[in-house]
């Protein structure tokens, strides 16, 4: 019996065991590879060693796309996380008609990236678009949102806020989790909405709030679609993202090899961040059963 | 990771369940839906303008203060802007390759979520934490690559690097559904396998008959995420689809806007059009979805 479950175990994981090297394993092998080559795609790839990566440091537009995209990330993932743990109090509320609030704070996350993309060109359209004609009507100084370099950031930050409903989901889903009779006790010492809050939900929703977090930073160092359609980079590289730097090297300039050795360093920048989150965790996070695991 | 403690179990007796959730005082409610119709009003808007640019003519949209009811609502605009590009075949084509990884990726993470969760065998937790640490992995690494083996495989213009990846568990980013399933099968009494075992089922046949039929709530959420991330992939196309009659809605609308810069009333439209199939979708499944969500237990 032993041995036949094995059997099945092994050949139902297969797929995915094979999906892991061919698609993960094998491509990160070779993308190490090729940041040590010179290479254009169609030719044959030349080992430079460490060349490429010793090039970063003098390349103006390396330093660039990592400061635009340290700038957009340190925006939008605070700001998503307050909105959406807003949100996601007030739909854990028993409100009428809550299906309909649910899509209608959902609906922006379901938004394809490009219809989004054209959807907001129009709104951030300094003579005829939304924002500025409300502005305009409200007798408030109006702006060149994304067609200025001092505002392009603040304008896709606030264009990526609009999309916080798988935040607010997950929210939803870590506060429906909060054992209610911690909420009894609070409301039997005579504490009101404000202790429950701050006694209760905020400790017991750290490991949600740090699950958000982290996922909220690792996504947004790879934005990608806004800078390549809505942008291009522009003003004066003012959003020229660190993954669009990537693909412009890869696959409009053909430097393959260069622009492996930026995805490394992408990685290894996640890493470090994603280790300095975790390690600081242990001061705020609070974990119900952490001496079960 | 099993001990998701349900309220249930740590509600002391006597006291009733909504205790904690009770209906809020009359201006508790009143602030209640103040906050709803604040947060909701910004969310809806520009959804607003999208839809009231996409029933008017040019003329009407460049004036000054914005006007906001469509005077004559310009129903042709739909019609005009989906037939000046191909969009029943980008439609078509999006649909195909939908198709094709939801059902790929259903099956092959169900069958390994199955595995991960009720079959022992040698190795299995290493494998498995080896596999998830693959959701943490940036894109941009294995893109080139990836890109690289495609056009060896002489596979660029084809549907094959936007489907295959799909019936191999999702590769990359796509383990978080093995995950995610594994964790709502383990919330299923084993003693159901053990029954079906002493009857002589093969473990296939638990798996379809015994653990696939109650995770009914995780395979939606699985099915939306998928449906939803195909149907809104812009990278992948662009990557690899190059003859127009191949395109996806993503890349038609992306030309659509280079091209027609000008007829905004034709964009929006189109943009209208992409979006409408989706919004439904989730609201006849928001119920499964968001109880799959809480269920799953994302949060841990």
């Amino acid at each position: 019996m032993r041995r036949y479950e094995a059997r099945w175990g092994l050949l139902m994981a297969l797929p995915a065991i094979l999906g892991f090297v061919v698609f993960t394993v094998g491509p990160m092998i070779a993308s190490l590879f090729f940041s040590l080559t010179e290479w254009q795609i169609g030719g044959e790839p030349t080992f430079v060693g460490v060349d490429n990566y010793v090039g970063l440091a003098d390349d103006e537009l390396f330093w660039k796309s990592l400061g635009v995209t340290t700038y957009y990330t340190l925006g939008a993932v605070p700001l998503t996380l307050v909105v959406s743990f807003a949100v996601a109090m007030l739909l854990n509320q028993k409100a009428r008609g809550l299906a309909v609030w649910r899509t209608i704070f959902y609906l922006p996350t379901l938004v394809p990236a490009i219809a989004n993309v054209v959807l907001w060109i129009w709104i951030f359209n300094p003579d005829f678009g939304l924002l500025n004609s409300l502005l305009r009507q409200a007798g408030l100084p109006t702006s060149q949102w994304v067609y200025s370099e001092t505002t392009a950031i603040p304008s896709l930050i606030i264009m990526s806020t609009w999309g916080f409903g798988n935040t607010m989901v997950i929210f939803l889903a870590g506060l429906q989790g909060v054992p209610r009779h911690l909420y009894e006790a609070v409301s039997i010492d005579g504490g009101g909405p404000w202790r429950r809050f701050w006694h209760v939900t905020l400790p017991m929703m750290t490991p949600t709030i740090f699950y958000n977090l982290v996922v909220g930073v690792v996504g947004t160092f790879q934005v990608f679609t806004q800078a390549y359609v809505m942008t291009e980079g522009g003003p004066n590289n003012s959003t020229l993202f660190y993954v669009y730097y990537i693909f412009r090297k890869a696959f409009t300039e053909s430097e393959m090899g260069y622009a492996s050795a930026l995805a490394w360093v992408l990685f290894m920048i996640i890493m470090v961040v994603t280790f300095l989150m975790f390690r600081n965790a242990r001061r705020w996070v609070y974990y119900e059963m952490a001496g079960a695991r | 990771m099993t001990a998701l403690a349900t309220p249930e179990k740590t509600r002391p007796r006597g006291v009733a369940p909504t205790a904690g959730l009770r209906r809020p005082r009359r201006y508790g409610r009143v602030l209640l839906y103040a906050g709803l119709l604040l947060g909701a009003i910004p969310t809806i808007l520009p959804f607003v303008w999208l839809v009231r640019s996409a029933l008017m003519a040019d003329s009407q949209m460049f004036v000054a203060p914005p006007e906001w009811i469509p005077r004559p609502f310009l129903w042709s605009n739909f019609g005009e802007a989906l037939t000046a590009q191909p969009f029943a075949l980008y439609l078509l084509n999006t649909v195909i390759i939908a198709v094709v990884c939801v059902i790929g990726t259903v099956f092959t993470c169900s069958v390994a979520a199955f595995s991960f969760s009720r079959l022992r065998w040698k190795g299995r937790n290493v494998v498995f934490a080896a596999l998830l640490s693959a959701v943490m992995l940036p894109y941009a690494v294995t893109i080139i690559p990836t890109f690289v083996m495609w056009e060896r495989l002489g596979a660029i213009d084809t549907f094959a690097p936007l489907t295959v990846p799909a019936w191999f568990a999702g590769a990359g980013g796509g383990v978080f559904n093995v995950f995610l399933l594994r964790q709502f099968f383990l919330t299923i009494p084993f003693e159901l396998d053990e029954a079906a075992y002493i009857d002589g089922a093969s473990p296939w046949r638990v798996y379809w008959t015994v653990v696939m039929p109650l995770s009914k709530p995780a395979i939606v959420v699985v099915t939306i995420f998928t449906f939803i991330g195909t149907w809104n992939d812009f990278l992948g196309p662009l990557l690899y689809l190059q003859s127009e009659e191949k395109y996806t809605l993503s890349l038609g609308l992306a030309s659509f806007q280079s091209l027609f810069i000008t007829q905004w009333g034709y964009l929006m439209a189109a943009s209208a059009a992409m979006i409408a199939p989706i919004i439904a979708l989730f609201f006849f499944l928001q119920r499964y979805f968001i109880e799959g969500v809480t269920l799953t237990g994302i949060k841990n």
